[in-house]
Protein backbone atom coordinates (compact mmCIF):
# COMPACT_ATOMS: atom_id res chain seq x y z
CA UNK A 1 0.00 0.00 0.00
CA UNK A 2 1.26 3.47 -0.96
CA UNK A 3 -0.28 7.35 -1.10
CA UNK A 4 -2.80 7.13 -3.97
CA UNK A 5 -1.33 9.06 -7.26
CA UNK A 6 -2.77 10.14 -10.21
CA UNK A 7 -0.58 10.46 -13.40
CA UNK A 8 0.20 14.30 -13.08
CA UNK A 9 1.12 13.82 -9.83
CA UNK A 10 3.75 11.12 -9.92
CA UNK A 11 5.70 13.53 -13.03
CA UNK A 12 5.71 15.92 -10.57
CA UNK A 13 6.92 14.00 -7.92
CA UNK A 14 9.78 12.61 -10.61
CA UNK A 15 10.20 16.12 -11.33
CA UNK A 16 10.94 17.01 -7.50
CA UNK A 17 12.85 13.81 -7.05
CA UNK A 18 15.31 14.93 -9.69
CA UNK A 19 15.50 18.35 -8.53
CA UNK A 20 16.22 17.33 -5.37
CA UNK A 21 18.52 14.70 -6.04
CA UNK A 22 20.35 17.52 -8.34
CA UNK A 23 20.67 20.06 -5.37
CA UNK A 24 22.02 17.27 -3.62
CA UNK A 25 24.29 16.56 -5.86
CA UNK A 26 25.70 20.37 -6.21
CA UNK A 27 25.67 20.53 -2.24
CA UNK A 28 27.97 17.52 -2.67
CA UNK A 29 30.64 18.75 -5.23
CA UNK A 30 31.03 22.24 -2.83
CA UNK A 31 31.60 20.04 0.28
CA UNK A 32 35.62 19.62 0.69
CA UNK A 33 36.61 16.20 1.00
CA UNK A 34 37.23 14.88 4.75
CA UNK A 35 40.48 12.74 5.92
CA UNK A 36 40.62 11.96 9.49
CA UNK A 37 43.21 9.97 10.83
CA UNK A 38 42.64 7.71 13.50
CA UNK A 39 42.16 9.13 16.93
CA UNK A 40 43.53 5.78 19.06
CA UNK A 41 46.46 6.37 20.49
CA UNK A 42 45.78 10.78 20.86
CA UNK A 43 46.88 11.27 24.09
CA UNK A 44 47.29 12.19 26.95
CA UNK A 45 43.71 11.63 27.45
CA UNK A 46 41.73 9.38 25.48
CA UNK A 47 39.05 10.40 22.51
CA UNK A 48 35.50 9.51 23.47
CA UNK A 49 33.74 8.63 20.82
CA UNK A 50 30.99 11.76 21.09
CA UNK A 51 33.81 14.29 21.15
CA UNK A 52 35.62 12.46 17.83
CA UNK A 53 32.60 13.40 16.06
CA UNK A 54 31.79 16.59 17.90
CA UNK A 55 35.31 18.26 17.34
CA UNK A 56 35.76 17.32 13.29
CA UNK A 57 31.93 19.03 13.02
CA UNK A 58 32.56 21.70 14.82
CA UNK A 59 36.27 22.33 13.22
CA UNK A 60 34.54 22.29 9.61
CA UNK A 61 32.04 24.37 10.37
CA UNK A 62 34.85 26.68 11.57
CA UNK A 63 36.11 26.95 8.03
CA UNK A 64 32.45 27.38 6.93
CA UNK A 65 32.13 30.54 9.55
CA UNK A 66 35.15 31.72 8.30
CA UNK A 67 34.05 32.00 4.41
CA UNK A 68 31.20 33.43 5.22
CA UNK A 69 32.30 36.01 7.46
CA UNK A 70 35.36 37.21 4.96
CA UNK A 71 33.55 37.24 2.15
CA UNK A 72 30.86 39.39 3.71
CA UNK A 73 33.01 41.50 5.96
CA UNK A 74 30.92 40.69 8.89
CA UNK A 75 33.21 39.45 12.16
CA UNK A 76 30.43 38.69 13.73
CA UNK A 77 30.19 35.34 12.04
CA UNK A 78 33.09 33.67 13.23
CA UNK A 79 30.88 33.64 17.03
CA UNK A 80 29.67 30.64 16.33
CA UNK A 81 33.23 29.04 15.58
CA UNK A 82 35.82 31.05 17.26
CA UNK A 83 36.63 32.46 20.62
CA UNK A 84 39.83 33.94 22.31
CA UNK A 85 42.72 35.08 20.05
CA UNK A 86 41.54 33.08 16.97
CA UNK A 87 38.16 35.42 16.81
CA UNK A 88 40.56 38.28 17.61
CA UNK A 89 42.71 38.02 15.25
CA UNK A 90 40.56 37.24 12.54
CA UNK A 91 38.01 39.67 13.64
CA UNK A 92 41.08 42.38 13.24
CA UNK A 93 41.36 40.94 9.72
CA UNK A 94 37.84 41.12 8.61
CA UNK A 95 38.08 44.88 9.79
CA UNK A 96 41.63 46.01 7.52
CA UNK A 97 39.74 43.89 4.40
CA UNK A 98 36.59 46.44 5.49
CA UNK A 99 38.96 49.64 5.33
CA UNK A 100 40.42 48.20 2.54
CA UNK A 101 37.06 47.64 0.25
CA UNK A 102 38.32 44.11 -0.01
CA UNK A 103 36.30 40.69 0.25
CA UNK A 104 37.95 37.15 -0.04
CA UNK A 105 36.33 33.72 -0.07
CA UNK A 106 37.83 30.71 1.48
CA UNK A 107 36.46 27.37 -0.49
CA UNK A 108 38.18 24.24 1.41
CA UNK A 109 38.43 21.72 -1.18
CA UNK A 110 39.94 18.64 0.96
CA UNK A 111 40.94 18.56 4.39
CA UNK A 112 43.61 15.90 5.63
CA UNK A 113 43.08 15.93 9.49
CA UNK A 114 45.24 14.35 12.44
CA UNK A 115 44.42 15.08 16.28
CA UNK A 116 47.80 14.98 18.19
CA UNK A 117 46.79 16.33 21.68
CA UNK A 118 44.07 16.18 24.05
CA UNK A 119 44.36 17.57 27.26
CA UNK A 120 44.29 15.68 30.54
CA UNK A 121 41.61 18.20 31.94
CA UNK A 122 39.75 17.59 28.40
CA UNK A 123 39.70 21.51 28.14
CA UNK A 124 41.59 21.66 24.76
CA UNK A 125 42.40 19.99 22.02
CA UNK A 126 44.46 19.93 19.09
CA UNK A 127 44.98 19.22 15.39
CA UNK A 128 46.49 19.35 12.49
CA UNK A 129 45.05 19.55 9.29
CA UNK A 130 46.77 19.46 5.73
CA UNK A 131 44.23 21.78 3.99
CA UNK A 132 43.34 22.64 0.23
CA UNK A 133 41.96 25.59 -0.45
CA UNK A 134 40.65 28.18 -3.10
CA UNK A 135 41.05 31.84 -2.24
CA UNK A 136 39.36 34.74 -4.28
CA UNK A 137 40.07 38.01 -3.08
CA UNK A 138 37.78 41.12 -4.61
CA UNK A 139 37.82 44.85 -4.60
CA UNK A 140 34.79 46.85 -4.80
CA UNK A 141 33.05 43.50 -5.93
CA UNK A 142 35.99 43.03 -8.57
CA UNK A 143 37.97 39.99 -8.41
CA UNK A 144 41.86 40.84 -8.19
CA UNK A 145 43.71 37.20 -7.87
CA UNK A 146 42.31 33.46 -6.85
CA UNK A 147 45.12 31.00 -5.74
CA UNK A 148 44.76 27.72 -5.20
CA UNK A 149 46.14 27.10 -1.50
CA UNK A 150 47.56 23.58 0.17
CA UNK A 151 49.12 24.10 4.22
CA UNK A 152 48.51 23.26 7.01
CA UNK A 153 46.29 24.39 9.70
CA UNK A 154 47.23 23.98 13.28
CA UNK A 155 44.22 24.36 15.53
CA UNK A 156 43.63 24.20 19.00
CA UNK A 157 39.72 24.05 19.94
CA UNK A 158 38.12 23.97 23.56
CA UNK A 159 34.24 23.08 24.73
CA UNK A 160 32.35 25.71 25.18
CA UNK A 161 28.51 25.81 26.49
CA UNK A 162 27.30 23.59 23.37
CA UNK A 163 30.23 22.86 21.38
CA UNK A 164 33.82 23.05 20.77
CA UNK A 165 34.97 26.86 18.98
CA UNK A 166 38.56 27.51 17.95
CA UNK A 167 40.90 29.04 20.12
CA UNK A 168 44.21 29.35 17.65
CA UNK A 169 43.82 28.89 14.46
CA UNK A 170 47.41 29.18 12.41
CA UNK A 171 47.99 27.97 8.91
CA UNK A 172 51.74 27.77 7.52
CA UNK A 173 54.64 25.94 8.50
CA UNK A 174 57.19 26.92 11.27
CA UNK B 1 54.25 45.79 -47.26
CA UNK B 2 51.04 45.99 -45.24
CA UNK B 3 51.61 42.45 -43.63
CA UNK B 4 55.40 43.93 -42.91
CA UNK B 5 54.01 47.07 -41.32
CA UNK B 6 51.98 44.97 -38.99
CA UNK B 7 54.59 42.72 -38.12
CA UNK B 8 56.97 45.20 -37.30
CA UNK B 9 54.23 46.66 -35.03
CA UNK B 10 53.13 43.30 -33.26
CA UNK B 11 57.16 42.94 -32.51
CA UNK B 12 57.16 46.46 -30.72
CA UNK B 13 54.52 45.27 -28.43
CA UNK B 14 55.53 42.19 -27.60
CA UNK B 15 58.79 44.12 -26.35
CA UNK B 16 56.91 46.71 -24.94
CA UNK B 17 55.29 44.15 -23.19
CA UNK B 18 58.49 42.41 -21.73
CA UNK B 19 59.43 45.79 -20.47
CA UNK B 20 57.02 46.83 -18.33
CA UNK B 21 56.33 42.82 -17.38
CA UNK B 22 55.72 42.46 -13.61
CA UNK B 23 57.32 40.39 -11.64
CA UNK B 24 56.72 38.92 -7.50
CA UNK B 25 59.91 37.39 -5.67
CA UNK B 26 58.41 37.24 -1.79
CA UNK B 27 60.80 35.61 0.68
CA UNK B 28 59.42 31.65 0.99
CA UNK B 29 58.83 32.34 4.76
CA UNK B 30 59.21 35.71 6.92
CA UNK B 31 59.28 35.94 10.42
CA UNK B 32 56.53 38.09 12.51
CA UNK B 33 57.52 41.09 13.20
CA UNK B 34 60.44 41.27 11.04
CA UNK B 35 61.35 43.75 8.64
CA UNK B 36 61.18 42.72 4.62
CA UNK B 37 61.46 43.72 1.72
CA UNK B 38 59.92 42.36 -1.92
CA UNK B 39 61.95 43.14 -5.27
CA UNK B 40 59.74 43.97 -8.45
CA UNK B 41 60.76 44.67 -12.17
CA UNK B 42 58.81 46.25 -14.88
CA UNK B 43 57.53 50.06 -15.19
CA UNK B 44 54.41 51.99 -14.06
CA UNK B 45 52.51 51.37 -11.20
CA UNK B 46 50.72 48.94 -9.29
CA UNK B 47 48.88 47.90 -6.36
CA UNK B 48 49.88 45.08 -4.26
CA UNK B 49 47.85 43.62 -2.19
CA UNK B 50 48.67 40.98 1.26
CA UNK B 51 45.97 38.66 2.18
CA UNK B 52 45.38 36.00 4.54
CA UNK B 53 43.44 35.30 7.86
CA UNK B 54 45.75 37.06 9.54
CA UNK B 55 46.15 39.96 7.53
CA UNK B 56 44.90 42.50 4.87
CA UNK B 57 47.62 45.17 3.28
CA UNK B 58 47.51 47.14 0.58
CA UNK B 59 50.28 49.11 -0.74
CA UNK B 60 50.41 51.35 -4.16
CA UNK B 61 54.15 50.50 -5.78
CA UNK B 62 56.52 51.23 -8.75
CA UNK B 63 57.26 48.65 -10.56
CA UNK B 64 61.04 48.13 -10.74
CA UNK B 65 61.57 49.56 -6.83
CA UNK B 66 61.41 47.70 -3.82
CA UNK B 67 59.15 47.33 -1.81
CA UNK B 68 59.80 47.73 1.92
CA UNK B 69 57.84 46.26 4.94
CA UNK B 70 58.48 47.59 8.35
CA UNK B 71 59.03 45.18 11.65
CA UNK B 72 55.41 46.05 12.41
CA UNK B 73 53.57 45.63 9.29
CA UNK B 74 52.78 41.66 9.05
CA UNK B 75 52.88 39.86 12.96
CA UNK B 76 50.40 37.20 12.47
CA UNK B 77 51.59 33.99 11.99
CA UNK B 78 49.82 32.28 8.51
CA UNK B 79 49.87 31.87 5.20
CA UNK B 80 49.58 35.11 2.95
CA UNK B 81 48.95 35.76 -0.86
CA UNK B 82 50.81 38.30 -2.40
CA UNK B 83 48.73 39.50 -5.07
CA UNK B 84 50.17 42.86 -7.95
CA UNK B 85 47.25 43.98 -9.42
CA UNK B 86 48.19 46.06 -12.29
CA UNK B 87 48.41 45.60 -16.05
CA UNK B 88 49.02 42.35 -15.70
CA UNK B 89 48.01 40.84 -12.40
CA UNK B 90 50.37 38.06 -10.42
CA UNK B 91 50.39 36.63 -7.36
CA UNK B 92 52.44 34.44 -5.23
CA UNK B 93 52.47 32.51 -1.83
CA UNK B 94 54.52 32.73 1.25
CA UNK B 95 54.62 32.11 4.83
CA UNK B 96 54.67 34.39 7.85
CA UNK B 97 56.11 32.35 11.20
CA UNK B 98 55.94 32.73 14.87
CA UNK B 99 58.73 34.85 15.97
CA UNK B 100 61.84 33.04 17.37
CA UNK B 101 61.68 34.33 20.79
CA UNK B 102 58.61 33.01 22.98
CA UNK B 103 57.33 35.53 25.14
CA UNK B 104 54.36 33.93 27.09
CA UNK B 105 52.72 30.95 28.42
CA UNK B 106 49.44 30.20 28.69
CA UNK B 107 49.00 27.63 31.65
CA UNK B 108 46.05 25.87 32.51
CA UNK B 109 46.73 23.80 35.70
CA UNK B 110 43.99 21.38 37.05
CA UNK B 111 42.21 20.97 39.08
CA UNK B 112 42.61 24.27 41.21
CA UNK B 113 41.58 21.84 43.96
CA UNK B 114 42.19 18.40 44.71
CA UNK B 115 42.65 16.03 48.01
CA UNK B 116 46.70 14.97 48.93
CA UNK B 117 47.99 12.21 48.05
CA UNK B 118 46.59 11.43 44.43
CA UNK B 119 49.05 10.16 41.90
CA UNK B 120 48.93 12.26 38.76
CA UNK B 121 46.12 13.73 39.83
CA UNK B 122 47.59 17.46 39.11
CA UNK B 123 47.82 18.25 35.27
CA UNK B 124 49.74 20.83 33.33
CA UNK B 125 49.11 21.96 30.49
CA UNK B 126 51.31 24.99 28.23
CA UNK B 127 50.75 26.74 25.19
CA UNK B 128 53.71 28.87 23.63
CA UNK B 129 52.92 32.14 22.13
CA UNK B 130 55.73 34.93 20.41
CA UNK B 131 54.82 38.32 21.19
CA UNK B 132 52.67 38.66 19.10
CA UNK B 133 50.10 35.79 20.21
CA UNK B 134 51.15 33.49 17.51
CA UNK B 135 51.52 29.50 18.39
CA UNK B 136 55.68 28.78 18.68
CA UNK B 137 55.91 25.50 16.80
CA UNK B 138 59.32 24.69 16.99
CA UNK B 139 60.00 22.50 20.02
CA UNK B 140 61.09 24.33 23.49
CA UNK B 141 62.02 23.12 26.90
CA UNK B 142 59.45 23.55 29.17
CA UNK B 143 60.25 23.23 32.93
CA UNK B 144 57.41 22.47 35.28
CA UNK B 145 57.91 22.81 39.18
CA UNK B 146 55.41 22.03 42.00
CA UNK B 147 56.17 23.54 45.19
CA UNK B 148 53.88 21.82 48.33
CA UNK B 149 53.31 23.27 51.29
CA UNK B 150 55.99 22.13 53.46
CA UNK B 151 58.59 22.93 50.86
CA UNK B 152 58.61 19.61 48.79
CA UNK B 153 58.80 20.08 45.24
CA UNK B 154 58.34 18.04 41.99
CA UNK B 155 60.06 19.14 38.72
CA UNK B 156 59.85 18.02 35.29
CA UNK B 157 60.90 18.97 31.68
CA UNK B 158 59.04 18.32 28.69
CA UNK B 159 59.47 19.13 25.73
CA UNK B 160 57.19 21.35 23.05
CA UNK B 161 55.24 19.72 20.37
CA UNK B 162 53.50 21.96 17.88
CA UNK B 163 53.31 24.77 20.78
CA UNK B 164 52.30 22.56 23.29
CA UNK B 165 53.66 21.14 26.67
CA UNK B 166 51.82 18.90 30.05
CA UNK B 167 53.32 17.62 32.57
CA UNK B 168 50.97 15.16 35.18
CA UNK B 169 52.34 15.22 38.85
CA UNK B 170 51.17 13.97 42.52
CA UNK B 171 49.62 15.70 44.90
CA UNK B 172 51.41 16.20 47.98
CA UNK B 173 51.02 14.15 51.27
CA UNK B 174 50.62 17.40 53.28
CA UNK B 175 47.49 20.03 52.74
CA UNK B 176 48.32 23.51 51.66
CA UNK B 177 48.60 25.56 49.13
CA UNK B 178 50.99 24.21 46.13
CA UNK B 179 52.82 26.38 43.44
CA UNK B 180 52.52 25.11 40.32
CA UNK B 181 55.20 27.05 37.51
CA UNK B 182 55.89 25.85 33.94
CA UNK B 183 58.77 28.05 32.85
CA UNK B 184 60.85 28.44 29.72
CA UNK B 185 64.20 31.11 28.76
CA UNK B 186 63.08 34.03 31.02
CA UNK B 187 58.98 33.36 30.77
CA UNK B 188 56.86 32.14 33.64
CA UNK B 189 53.46 31.11 34.79
CA UNK B 190 52.56 30.34 38.28
CA UNK B 191 49.26 28.45 39.40
CA UNK B 192 48.06 28.13 42.76
CA UNK B 193 46.76 24.66 43.66
CA UNK B 194 44.81 23.99 45.97
CA UNK B 195 45.52 20.51 47.84
CA UNK B 196 43.34 19.47 50.98
CA UNK B 197 43.07 16.68 53.30
CA UNK B 198 41.23 13.57 51.83
CA UNK B 199 38.73 11.64 53.51
CA UNK B 200 39.01 10.73 57.34
CA UNK B 201 40.60 7.98 58.05
CA UNK B 202 38.81 7.14 61.40
CA UNK B 203 36.56 8.57 63.72
CA UNK B 204 36.62 7.72 67.57
CA UNK B 205 33.79 9.69 69.83
CA UNK B 206 33.67 9.76 73.93
CA UNK B 207 30.40 10.36 75.56
CA UNK B 208 29.61 11.88 79.06
CA UNK B 209 26.49 12.49 80.81
CA UNK B 210 25.56 15.89 80.09
CA UNK B 211 22.81 18.61 82.41
CA UNK B 212 18.53 17.78 81.72
CA UNK B 213 19.07 13.85 80.93
CA UNK B 214 20.94 14.64 78.29
CA UNK B 215 24.43 12.65 76.62
CA UNK B 216 27.20 14.88 75.47
CA UNK B 217 29.25 13.20 72.40
CA UNK B 218 32.20 14.73 71.26
CA UNK B 219 34.82 13.52 68.50
CA UNK B 220 38.48 13.56 68.62
CA UNK B 221 40.04 15.71 66.22
CA UNK B 222 39.18 14.03 62.62
CA UNK B 223 42.02 13.80 60.08
CA UNK B 224 42.53 11.97 57.13
CA UNK B 225 45.68 8.97 56.34
CA UNK B 226 48.22 11.36 56.12
CA UNK B 227 47.26 13.15 59.36
CA UNK B 228 46.15 16.08 58.17
CA UNK B 229 43.15 17.92 60.36
CA UNK B 230 39.58 17.03 57.81
CA UNK B 231 38.67 20.73 56.53
CA UNK B 232 35.98 22.48 59.28
CA UNK B 233 32.31 21.92 58.19
CA UNK B 234 32.46 18.46 57.28
CA UNK B 235 29.28 16.66 58.26
CA UNK B 236 29.75 14.16 60.73
CA UNK B 237 26.83 12.39 61.69
CA UNK B 238 25.50 10.91 65.55
CA UNK B 239 22.79 7.86 65.47
CA UNK B 240 21.19 7.09 68.72
CA UNK B 241 19.39 3.98 68.21
CA UNK B 242 16.75 2.28 71.00
CA UNK B 243 14.22 -0.01 70.80
CA UNK B 244 13.65 0.89 67.06
CA UNK B 245 13.30 3.80 67.10
CA UNK B 246 16.34 6.17 65.51
CA UNK B 247 17.64 9.85 65.97
CA UNK B 248 20.07 11.22 63.51
CA UNK B 249 21.97 14.44 63.91
CA UNK B 250 24.66 15.96 61.63
CA UNK B 251 26.92 18.28 62.79
CA UNK B 252 30.32 20.10 60.66
CA UNK B 253 33.29 19.50 62.26
CA UNK B 254 34.56 22.66 64.08
CA UNK B 255 38.44 23.01 64.98
CA UNK B 256 37.87 19.36 63.13
CA UNK B 257 35.78 18.32 65.88
CA UNK B 258 32.15 17.65 65.96
CA UNK B 259 29.98 17.76 69.14
CA UNK B 260 26.60 17.49 69.94
CA UNK B 261 24.17 16.08 72.48
CA UNK B 262 21.16 13.26 72.65
CA UNK B 263 18.53 12.06 75.13
CA UNK B 264 20.28 10.02 77.67
CA UNK B 265 18.28 6.83 77.44
CA UNK B 266 19.53 4.19 79.05
CA UNK B 267 20.06 1.20 76.67
CA UNK B 268 20.39 3.15 73.20
CA UNK B 269 23.12 2.52 71.10
CA UNK B 270 24.98 5.55 69.79
CA UNK B 271 27.12 4.95 66.49
CA UNK B 272 29.22 8.32 64.77
CA UNK B 273 30.02 8.19 60.79
CA UNK B 274 31.44 10.91 58.31
CA UNK B 275 30.58 9.57 54.83
CA UNK B 276 31.45 6.22 54.29
CA UNK B 277 33.80 5.87 57.29
CA UNK B 278 32.14 4.60 60.67
CA UNK B 279 33.72 5.29 63.94
CA UNK B 280 33.18 3.62 67.20
CA UNK B 281 30.26 2.77 68.66
CA UNK B 282 28.75 3.27 72.41
CA UNK B 283 26.09 1.62 74.28
CA UNK B 284 24.59 4.30 76.78
CA UNK B 285 24.33 3.75 80.70
CA UNK B 286 23.93 -0.62 79.74
CA UNK B 287 21.63 -2.82 81.32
Amino acid sequence: MGWPMRKGSSISLAAIVAIVAGALLVSASTEPTVKVAPMDSVGPREVEDQTRTSIIRDYLAGWKAMDAAFSQNRPDLLDSAFVGKAREKLTGTIQEQQKLGIETSYQAESHDIKVVFYSPDGLSIQLLDNVVYEVNVKKQGQSIGTSHVSTRYVTVLSPTETKWKVRIFQGGTQ
Amino acid sequence: MTRWITFWWAIAILLAGLASAQELRVPAKVEAGTAFSVPTSGSGDAMLYIIGPGDALERKVHLGEEIAFEADDLHNAGHYLAILSGSASQSTQFDVVASNQPASLSFFAKPSRLAVNRPNGISGVTYIFDVFGNLVLKPEEISFRLSDATGGVQSHNATSRDGVAWVQLNSAPKAGPAHFEASLSGVQATRIVQEVPGEPCSIRMTAKPSKDQRVLLQTDPVRDCNGNPVPDGTIVSFTERHEGRVSTVDVPLKRSVAETELPAVSGATITVASGVVLGNEIRWGGR
